[in-house]
C-alpha cells in the first residue's frame, strides 16, 4: 500500500509542483495520467523515495517515509518498492538472469534463481536468460524489467511510462502482465503515463 | 552474483580498453622486474667470481679487459707476461697467493685454462667424478662443459688455437679428461682446467720440435719455468696494506699492469647503471601511462554507465558498494598486469640467458620472486587503485533522480 498526501515539490522557484493526493491499497491498481511537463516522473520519484518532497507525507506499507535516514530509505526502496522505468535499462555487461538477480543482491536478499526462471517462464523470456540484455527486443526488455521489479516481492510496484515505447500488441501484453504479477504478490500497482491506450485498463485514475 | 562478478563482467565488456590498460601495465611491470632480475643476477655472478681476488696482473692494456678476461673469461686477454716477473711477486711480504693463468686455446668455444691447483682451491671446486688432472695434457672440466659437449672421464680431444671454436686445431697432441667438477656457480663451471705446462707443451711443440722433446723430461722444473710466459695472474694479499703499495709499484716499475677487480667492476656497473636507470625511468613512464589508461577508460565507461549506476543505486546499492565495484575493476587490471608482467620478465630472462649462454657460457637462471617484486606488486595495486578511485569518486556526487529522469 502506498499513499501520498499534500505533496509539494520544487526544482526552483519557477518550477513548482503541487500534486493531488494519491492512495493505492494492496492488490489495487492506480493510473496517473498526465501530459509531459506535468511532473509525472517527479511524482513517481517522490513515491519511489528518490526525491524528497518539500512538504507532504508518503507512507509505504503503512509506514511514513518522513524522518528516515538515507540508509533506511535505500533499504525501504530495495525491499518494498519495485520500479519499472520508461526505457528499460540494465547493467549491460551482465546477462538477463544476472540482471534479474541483481535486485536480490543489491537488496541483500538471497539470490533466488528458481524464482527468476519461474518469472522468466511466466513473462515469456525463459530462452533468453543467458543472453545479454542488449540482444533482446524492446518488448522483451520491458518484460525483463518487470521480472526484475518483482524479485524482492515488493509492496508497491511503480511503473514510469512502461508502455510508451511499445506497439499495441506489446503494450497490451505488458500491462496485462503487470496487473497479473502485482496481484499475484499482493502489491499495489501505480502506473504513471501519458499513454491514452491505458485509460480503459484502470478503474482508479488520477489526472495531473 | 557479487561485486567481483560484476567487476569482471564490466572488464570483459570493454575487452579492448581493458586489454590496453593491462598490456601497458604488463610492459611496465615486466620491464622493471626484468631489470631487477638482471641486475641481481649479473651482480651475483660478478661478485661471486671476484670474491677473494684482490688484484690481477697481466700485460699492459685496458684494466677492465684484464679483469674480464682473467676472472670472468669473457674478453680477450691483454697479452703475455714473463712468468719470472709474476713469480717475483711471491717474494713480496704482502702477497699471500699468486695464481698464474695461461689462456689462448679452446675446445668448442670453451676456454682451456692452464693454472696451478691453487686456482681450483680458490673457487672451491669439488670433483664430481674421476680424478683431478695430475700431469701435462690432462684436464678437469667444468660441469657445464661436460654437459654441453657431452664429455666423460677418459675422453680425449684436440684443442684449437684462439678463443673461439673456429681457431686452428692443435691436432698432434690431445688432451685427456681425467675429472669433472661439481657445478658450483662460479666461472669454473665453464672452463677446461689443466696445468700451465700443458699450454706450453702444445705451443712449444709447434714452435720447436726438439726443444719440446727435451722439455718433456723436465716439465715441472722451476728453473725452466723462468723463460716461460703466462697470460696473467690472480693475486691475493695477506693484508689490505698490499692494496696501497703493490699496484702502483707494478704499474710503475714493471712491464705489467695491475688491475683491482673491485674498482673495475664498480666502474663497469656504474657504466651499465646509466643504461639501467634510463630503462627504469622508461618503465616508470609506461606504468604511469598504464595508470592513466585505466583512469581514462574507467572515466569514459563511467560516463556511459551513469544510468546503470543510478539504476543500481535506486535498486538498493550503496554508493560505497559501487565505488568498491569500480575499485575492483582497477585492481583486477593491476593484478592481471602484474602477473603477466612477472611472467613476461621471466620469459625475457630466459631468452637473455640463452643468448648469454651462447655468447659467454654464463647462465642467468633464477626465476624466484625477488623481495623488490613484492613491493612492485603493491605499487601496481596502488596505480590500479588510484586510477580507479579518481574517476569513481563521481559516484558520490551522482544525482539518482536526475540521471534516471534524463534518459
Amino acid at each position: 500500500m502506498i499513499t501520498g498526501q499534500n505533496l509539494h515539490f520544487s526544482y526552483s522557484s519557477q518550477k513548482k509542483f503541487i500534486f493531488p493526493d494519491i492512495s493505492c491499497k494492496d492488490r489495487e491498481t492506480l493510473l496517473i495520467l498526465g501530459q509531459s511537463g506535468r511532473g509525472k516522473t517527479t511524482l513517481l520519484h517522490l513515491l519511489a523515495l528518490l526525491l524528497k518532497p518539500d512538504s507532504g507525507e508518503i507512507t509505504i506499507a503503512g509506514k511514513p517515509a518522513a524522518g528516515l535516514s538515507p540508509e533506511q530509505i535505500t533499504d525501504v526502496r530495495a525491499k518494498h518498492i519495485g520500479i519499472i522505468y520508461q526505457r528499460p535499462h540494465f547493467v549491460s555487461s551482465l546477462t538477463v538472469l544476472d540482471n534479474i538477480l541483481l535486485s536480490n543482491y543489491l537488496a541483500n536478499q538471497k539470490q533466488d534463481k528458481e524464482k527468476a526462471s519461474h518469472l522468466a517462464q511466466q513473462l515469456g523470456f525463459a530462452d533468453h536468460l543467458s543472453k545479454k540484455t542488449s540482444q533482446l527486443s524492446q518488448g522483451e526488455q520491458q518484460r525483463v524489467s518487470i521480472a526484475r521489479s518483482l524479485m524482492n516481492n515488493p509492496n508497491v510496484i511503480l511503473a514510469d511510462e512502461p508502455t510508451s515505447n511499445l506497439d499495441d500488441t506489446n503494450c497490451q501484453k505488458v500491462i496485462d502482465l503487470l496487473k497479473r504479477q502485482s496481484a499475484s504478490i499482493g502489491a499495489s500497482l501505480v502506473v504513471v503515463t501519458h499513454d491514452q491506450r491505458l485509460k480503459d485498463e484502470f478503474s482508479n485514475q488520477v489526472i495531473l | 552474483m557479487n561485486l567481483f562478478k560484476i567487476s569482471i563482467a564490466n572488464i570483459l565488456e570493454k575487452k579492448l580498453n581493458s586489454f590496453l590498460s593491462a598490456m601497458l601495465l604488463t610492459l611496465g611491470i615486466g620491464m622493471i622486474s626484468l631489470l631487477l632480475l638482471l641486475n641481481k643476477q649479473l651482480d651475483e655472478q660478478f661478485r661471486r667470481n671476484i670474491r677473494g681476488i684482490d688484484m690481477v696482473v697481466g700485460a699492459k692494456g685496458s684494466p677492465l679487459q684484464l679483469i674480464l678476461s682473467s676472472i670472468y673469461q669473457i674478453d680477450a686477454p691483454t697479452g703475455n707476461v714473463p712468468l719470472a716477473e709474476i713469480n717475483s711477486l711471491r717474494r713480496n711480504p704482502f702477497v699471500k697467493n699468486v695464481i698464474p693463468l695461461s689462456m689462448g686455446d679452446n675446445y668448442q668455444g670453451f676456454r682451456i685454462l692452464g693454472t696451478t691447483p691453487k686456482y681450483v682451491e680458490h673457487f672451491q671446486a669439488k670433483i664430481a667424478g674421476g680424478q683431478p688432472h695430475n700431469a701435462s695434457m690432462e684436464v678437469t672440466i667444468g660441469s657445464k662443459v661436460a654437459k654441453v659437449l657431452n664429455l666423460k672421464v677418459g675422453d680425449q680431444f684436440a684443442s684449437s688455437h684462439g678463443l673461439d671454436s673456429e681457431g686452428e686445431k692443435h691436432g698432434e697432441k690431445k688432451y685427456k679428461v681425467t675429472g669433472i667438477f661439481e657445478p658450483n656457480g662460479s666461472v669454473v663451471d665453464q672452463l677446461i682446467i689443466t696445468r700451465l705446462s700443458s699450454i706450453w707443451d702444445i705451443h712449444d711443440h709447434e714452435e720447436d720440435h726438439e726443444k719440446a722433446i727435451e722439455k718433456k723430461h723436465s716439465e715441472d722444473n722451476a728453473g725452466d719455468e723462468e723463460n716461460k710466459q703466462v697470460t696473467s695472474a690472480l693475486i691475493q694479499f695477506r693484508n689490505p696494506m698490499g692494496l696501497l703499495t703493490i699496484p702502483r709499484q707494478i704499474n710503475e716499475n714493471t712491464s705489467m699492469q695491475a688491475a683491482l677487480p673491485s674498482i673495475e667492476i664498480n666502474r663497469l656497473f656504474s657504466l651499465l647503471g646509466i643504461g639501467i636507470d634510463t630503462l627504469r625511468a622508461l618503465a616508470m613512464i609506461i606504468i604511469s601511462i598504464a595508470g592513466i589508461s585505466v583512469l581514462i577508460s574507467l572515466y569514459n565507461s563511467l560516463k556511459e554507465r551513469k544510468y546503470e549506476m543510478a539504476l543500481m543505486l535506486s535498486m538498493g546499492a550503496t554508493r560505497t558498494r559501487l565505488f568498491l565495484m569500480l575499485l575492483i575493476e582497477g585492481l583486477s587490471l593491476a593484478v592481471i598486469g602484474y602477473f603477466s608482467g612477472i611472467i613476461l620478465s621471466r620469459l625475457g630472462l630466459w631468452i637473455f640467458s640463452r643468448q648469454a649462454e651462447q655468447g659467454f657460457h654464463y647462465s642467468l637462471k633464477s626465476f624466484t620472486i625477488l623481495p623488490e617484486e613484492i613491493y612492485l606488486f603493491f605499487a601496481a595495486l596502488a596505480v590500479g587503485a588510484i586510477a580507479a578511485a579518481l574517476p569513481s569518486l563521481g559516484i558520490y556526487k551522482l544525482n539518482i533522480s536526475r540521471t534516471l529522469a534524463e534518459e
